[in-house]
């Protein structure tokens, strides 16, 4: 599964995206914050608000309950600033 | 409905798009043009740093283009959004819409404008005058609201 990261949510990652194997029982995007959220300092800062980053799965905006099974990309990113 | 959707690092040129619009039909009676600017924060602002998400960008304006043709009966419509350093006074967006009458033009264009602010995958990083940049623009509750009165 590919994950992408756009503006200062990529930038405190410090990657533009990456490939992931996920283990069993992360079955929601949610869940997928919490699981990154153990794999660093750098996830840590970047989802500390969890309730501020936003995510899309294959470029359709979802809600945190939303299921990753069959996800291709899941991209995360702070609230929209275009228009 | 004719819809052109453009996501491009380009100026655009709103005359022209306005013209390919109405091109050929004699059923328009009201063409409705919004362009997006940007501002220099009273003299602060060297640019505007606009990132955005491929493919994402594209998808979603489309996808509210296609309600807003639901929504009202309209005739043709354009979105064009750019992406990259914009300076100020420059173009950002361009919301088209063309329609028999004027109110469904002006209420089309209006909510085309809410939802691209609150679900157009772009973001803003300012670039100053002073040399500093790096800060990336706050999404406004006002735009989440403005998006909201739309809501059925």
């Amino acid at each position: 599964m590919k994950l992408v990261y756009f503006a200062w949510v990529r930038e405190r990652i410090g990657r533009t995206d990456e490939q992931v194997t996920l283990p069993d029982g992360v079955d929601t995007v949610g869940d997928l914050v919490r699981w990154l959220k153990g794999r660093g300092e750098e996830y840590e800062y970047a989802f500390e608000n969890e309730g501020v980053v936003r995510a899309a799965i294959d470029h359709v905006h979802v809600k945190p309950e939303a299921r990753i099974a069959g996800a291709r990309e899941i991209a995360f990113f702070p609230p929209m600033t275009g228009g | 409905m004719p819809a052109t959707i453009r996501i491009q690092a380009e100026p655009f040129d709103v005359a022209a798009e306005t013209a390919s619009l109405s091109r050929g039909r004699a059923d328009i009676g009201a063409v409705v043009a919004f362009t997006g600017l940007c501002r220099d924060e009273g003299g602060r602002l060297a640019a505007l740093e606009l990132e955005h998400y491929p493919g994402m960008a594209e998808a979603e304006i489309s996808r509210v283009a296609t309600e807003a043709a639901a929504r009202w009966p309209l005739m043709g419509l354009v979105a064009i959004h750019r992406y990259g350093l914009v300076k100020p006074g420059e173009q950002i967006v361009l919301v088209l819409t063309a329609s028999a009458h004027r109110q469904a033009a002006f209420e089309a264009a209006s909510f085309l404008m809410d939802y691209l602010k609150t679900h157009a995958p772009f973001w803003k990083r300012e670039h100053l005058e002073d040399g500093t940049s790096g800060a990336w623009i706050e999404a406004k509750d006002t735009d989440d609201r403005a998006a909201e009165r739309w809501s059925r």
